[in-house]
């Protein structure tokens, strides 16, 4: 079967800075993808360049199918038509992301009257249905609000309803939780994740946490120095990680939900920081902060596809006593 | 969340009545302290002004009874005897004490008597009153023209930034601005006048022709208008700018809107926030950029009025148009803070 999102060797570009360097992966109708890494490792370009929205002055360059279109080629006229209906997206940060000004009702229905040319009054209903949908209680009080009336985790929700009001076929979210209240985090999550079941939608979940990424998705892709380093499914990935990257990430996050194990000790975190867009070694990007540096890491390894996981690593983790956590016990 | 929120509601009511007697002063209630809410920062608003006010007047009375000569000197000329100069200003009331002398006037001023003129003997209110007649008109044609100007090469500059085009216009709108208004008259002056003879180079007409007073104000407005126009670009095109960097219109794009179609739904009333203030704030230069203007172009406006009056040491009309100028100033920056009311619904009920 033929994936419904394609994309082949894409790079976005800031002049002759390269910030997402040939990165390739599918996405299946109804699957859910995870993209993780730390901030500043090109996931969010990732996903703006899919949607066609990258800022002034960077460029993309490779292929994004949707279907059987190619996106990067197509006219912007073409792209918004796609966009919010056949493609939508969330966004990280829920209250710069609406606008200030309008009413939430009236930011949920606008992907309707764009796509579906509703009445400003129907657009109206179908929005107050849209919200009590992402479990709004009183959705016509909400939706004749203000963005700034609402919580974060309500603006969020609000956010969800506009991305799932076409029925769009893939939803692609930048970090929906991150800036949200831990305790709101979760409900969040579970909302994203029922509706995409209910709606039978593929999902691309970006997220720097390896935890939200495991619940929801299917299959998890880990991205450093924008490009791509590992793939797999989910099992695959947490229980059997191979790139050094993947483990570190891993054992940062095991540590922060097997809370009595790591009682007492030193956090487990990553050695060194993510070097700014053009700093990144050549080579292997990881390699400074990585303790299974070879001589061959000055070259980049190809990424390499086997058993339904890709890796780009010249000395990979092997063997499952590896699997993070150790270093925090 | 929003569900708790909605159920906790209900059990604030007070205890005891009948429920539709509840509901009903309850909602009487919220309407009355919603009301009280959005009047209070208004009032606040207002006593601040009154206050400025009187600052403005204590400095404008001050500054203008410490400068030299007095207005019997000037009346009576070089030639005239220390004892009839002596007899003119206690005449005019001019050798009360200062504090006097401001009490007079503010209180004549605050009942909207302007007072007589030392010089022409005539009422400042009609005077004034004659003069707005033509600066009124000029400062709001001169606002339009920039407006005119200021919004279409500002969007356009925005839309081209990074492009040739819109260094342009930019380097256009800084040309613009450098120029004073009164080199720009002085310009329009020599080449629509002077050689092209389209327009009157000075003087006005009076309203009797409306025609003839719409030509004779074309030019000053232009003068003032231009620069402003340029003045005003440079600000819609950063307000622009940022609306079109914000998360809320790639929100609006995601959507599937044309960049375009996201400015005008979302990005344009977030401009104005900004550019209302600009304008408030542009129309309070404008009144004295008017003042210089009508000198150039010999209008009889407000301008021509206070020049006069300055130089005939007729200090009350120097003072009540001065007065009127801070006026207009404050009220225009109220006007202003009310209207971000209107346009930002973030800043309702507060101060």
């Amino acid at each position: 079967m033929t994936a419904l999102l394609s994309v082949r060797g894409l790079s976005v570009s800031s002049g002759p800075l390269e910030l997402v360097r040939d990165v390739s992966f599918d996405v299946d109708a109804g699957e859910r993808v995870g993209l993780i890494g730390e901030s500043g490792s090109g996931k969010s370009l990732t996903a703006l360049a899919v949607m066609g929205l990258l800022g002034e002055g960077l460029r993309a360059s490779g292929s994004v199918r949707l279907g059987d279109e190619e996106l990067l080629e197509a006219s912007e006229l073409r792209r918004c038509q796609l966009r919010g209906d056949a493609i939508a997206m969330v966004f990280q940060e829920p209250m710069s992301a609406l606008n200030p000004t309008r009413r939430v009702g009236d930011q949920v229905g606008e992907t309707l009257r764009i796509h579906r040319h509703l009445s400003r009054k129907a657009a109206e209903r179908a929005a107050v249905d849209l919200l009590s949908r992402v479990e709004f209680a009183e959705p016509e009080r909400y939706a004749r609000m203000y963005p700034h009336e609402l919580s974060g985790g309500q603006r969020q929700r609000a956010m969800i309803a506009s991305a799932i009001a076409c029925d769009p076929g893939v939803i692609l979210a930048d970090e929906p939780t991150t800036a949200l209240d831990v305790t709101v985090q979760r409900r969040v999550l579970e909302l994203l994740d029922r509706l995409v079941d209910e709606e039978g939608c593929a999902l691309l979940l970006i997220a720097h946490d390896l935890a939200v990424v495991s619940e929801v998705c299917d299959r998890v892709i880990t991205m450093y120095g924008g490009r791509l380093v590992e793939s797999g499914s989910v099992s695959q990935i947490i229980n059997e990680p191979h790139h050094p990257y993947t483990q570190a990430l891993l054992a940062t996050s095991k540590a922060l939900s097997v809370s009595e194990s790591s009682l007492g000790s030193q956090l487990p975190s990553i050695p060194g920081t993510v070097p700014s867009a053009g700093h990144f070694p050549r080579g292997c990007p990881f390699q400074d902060r990585c303790d299974r540096r070879v001589e061959a890491c000055q070259v980049m390894p190809e990424v390499v596809e086997t058993d339904n996981r890709a890796l780009a690593c010249w000395n990979p983790v092997v063997g499952t006593s590896a699997s993070g956590g150790g270093e925090a016990a | 969340m929003s569900a708790d929120e909605s159920q906790l509601s209900p059990h604030h009511l007070p205890s005891g009545g009948a429920v539709r007697g509840q509901r009903g002063s309850r909602t009487l209630g919220t309407s009355l302290r919603r009301a009280g809410l959005a009047l209070l920062p208004l009032l606040r608003r207002l006593a601040t002004m009154v206050v400025a006010l009187f600052g403005a007047s204590v400095l404008v009375f001050v500054v203008l009874n410490v400068l030299p000569g007095s207005p019997a000197e000037v009346i009576l000329g070089t030639q005239a005897t220390p004892r009839a100069v002596q007899q003119l200003t206690a005449q005019l009331g001019l050798n009360k004490p200062l504090i006097n002398q401001y009490l007079d006037w503010m209180g004549n001023l605050v009942r909207g008597n302007f007072g007589v003129s030392y010089i022409s003997h005539q009422s400042i209110g009609s005077q004034i009153g004659q003069a707005l007649t033509v600066t009124g008109p000029l400062v709001l044609f001169a606002l339009l023209i920039g407006l005119l100007i200021g919004l279409p090469l500002g969007l356009a500059g925005a839309l081209r930034n990074g492009r040739v085009s819109g260094s342009l216009i930019g380097a256009m709108s800084q040309v613009g601005m450098a120029v004073p208004s009164v080199v720009a008259g002085l310009l329009l002056i020599v080449v629509l006048t002077v050689k092209l003879h389209i327009f009157p180079t000075s003087g006005f007409p009076g309203w009797s022709d409306p025609w003839q007073a719409l030509r004779a104000l074309v030019l000053p407005s232009f003068s003032l208008g231009v620069v402003e126009g340029a003045i005003m670009s440079r600000y819609v095109r950063a307000s622009i700018l940022e609306q079109l960097r914000s998360d809320y219109l790639r929100t609006a794009r995601s959507k599937g809107l044309r960049v375009g179609q996201a400015l005008r739904r979302h990005g344009f009333r977030n401009a104005a926030i900004p550019l209302v203030t600009v304008v408030g704030l542009e129309l309070a230069s404008l009144v004295v950029g008017a003042i210089v203007v009508e000198n150039v172009f010999s209008l009889p406006g407000l301008g021509l009025l206070l020049l006069d009056s300055v130089n005939n040491r007729d200090l009350i009309t120097v003072q009540d148009i001065a007065m009127l100028v801070a006026t207009t100033v404050l009220v225009l920056n109220l006007l202003v803070d009310l209207s971000y009311r209107l346009l930002d619904p973030r800043l309702k009920g507060t101060a």
